[in-house]
């Protein structure tokens, strides 16, 4: 079969089969799930019509994450015409945060590995808030490369940043993301020897 | 035979990340993959910090996949049956 005489029931089996990936990823961008929704059914009809674009049938899954990820970089920038753009020095903290180093700090040591022991509690919904709680700028490339799986060229070209600003966002994405689950881990009384945090005030 | 450089634990720890991430660039003045895996056969500390990232990046990797609730699979079956529909009813 060519990709530009598409079989709809090959292209609706893909789809069908992948589901539950760009539901997933789509959850992740959004944050929500109605948002969720409406972007993967953007991305499909997207992906339909844009059809004879597809070279490669072995290439559909990186062409249709590929299609949900402009989509909603397009929703995104459409929002972002408002005068108000992240900074994003502002947002996240600047500084390398490594949970690996936390966990290895002396008076943890006396678990026999504790940063195995972290993980192996880690719960989905843990990682889930943690993630959710990055900028978006340091979310969407951490979902871009730890996700979908894209190189740094690939999610430099749809964000249209240098490689450098991938580099760059994505060790402060991950940074941040291990201090949000340190910081929860610690609050939750998770942590043996790591004082809980006092309690914040909101912020608004 | 090309020379291997021996890593030092700062220089391993610099480039985990895009080795991890299949993206070292070779011969860019960096480390290669062969001077990096070399580093981590014999450094039981990087070894463990590099197993400790490869996890939470599998960690991270599999939110990217959830239930699918009902209705958004009867919706995206409703979209996948106007594309087989008659043509004046496709893409409109």
């Amino acid at each position: 079969m060519t990709v530009t005489q598409m079989d709809p029931t090959w292209f609706g089996a893909e789809v069908q089969r992948l589901l539950p990936e760009l539901f997933g990823t789509a959850l992740r961008l959004t944050r929500n799930r109605a948002d969720a929704e409406d972007l993967v059914a953007d991305a499909v009809a997207r992906a339909w019509v844009a059809r004879e674009a597809l070279e490669r049938a072995d290439r559909f899954r990186g062409w249709m994450f590929r299609i949900l990820t402009n989509a909603f970089l397009s929703g995104r920038r459409a929002a972002a015409a408002r005068p108000r753009e992240e900074s994003l020095d502002d947002n996240v903290e600047t500084e390398q945060f490594s949970l690996f180093e936390r966990l290895h700090q002396p008076f943890l040591l006396w678990w026999s590995n504790p940063e195995r022991a972290f993980l192996d509690r880690l719960l989905r919904e843990d990682l889930e808030r943690a993630i959710d709680s990055l900028p978006d700028p340091f979310r969407i490339v951490v979902l871009m490369v730890d996700v979908q799986g894209w190189s740094y060229a690939d999610a430099a070209e749809a964000l249209d940043v240098p490689v450098g600003t991938v580099r760059s966002r994505l060790a402060r994405g991950r940074g941040a993301l291990q201090r949000a689950l340190w910081e929860q881990a610690r609050d939750a009384g998770l942590i043996a020897g790591a004082a809980p945090a006092a309690p914040r005030e909101e912020a608004r | 035979m090309m020379n291997e450089k021996v890593l030092t634990c700062e220089e391993a720890l610099r480039f985990l990340a895009a080795y991890l991430d299949g993206e070292l660039a070779e011969g860019g003045g960096g480390a290669t993959q062969q001077e990096l895996e070399s580093h981590l056969a014999r450094c039981r500390s990087c070894y463990s910090r590099a197993d400790f990232e490869r996890r939470m990046k599998a960690e991270v990797a599999a939110l990217g996949r959830a239930d699918v609730p009902p209705e958004l699979s009867d919706r995206i079956g409703r979209l996948l049956s106007q594309f087989t529909a008659p043509s004046d009813t496709q893409e409109s």
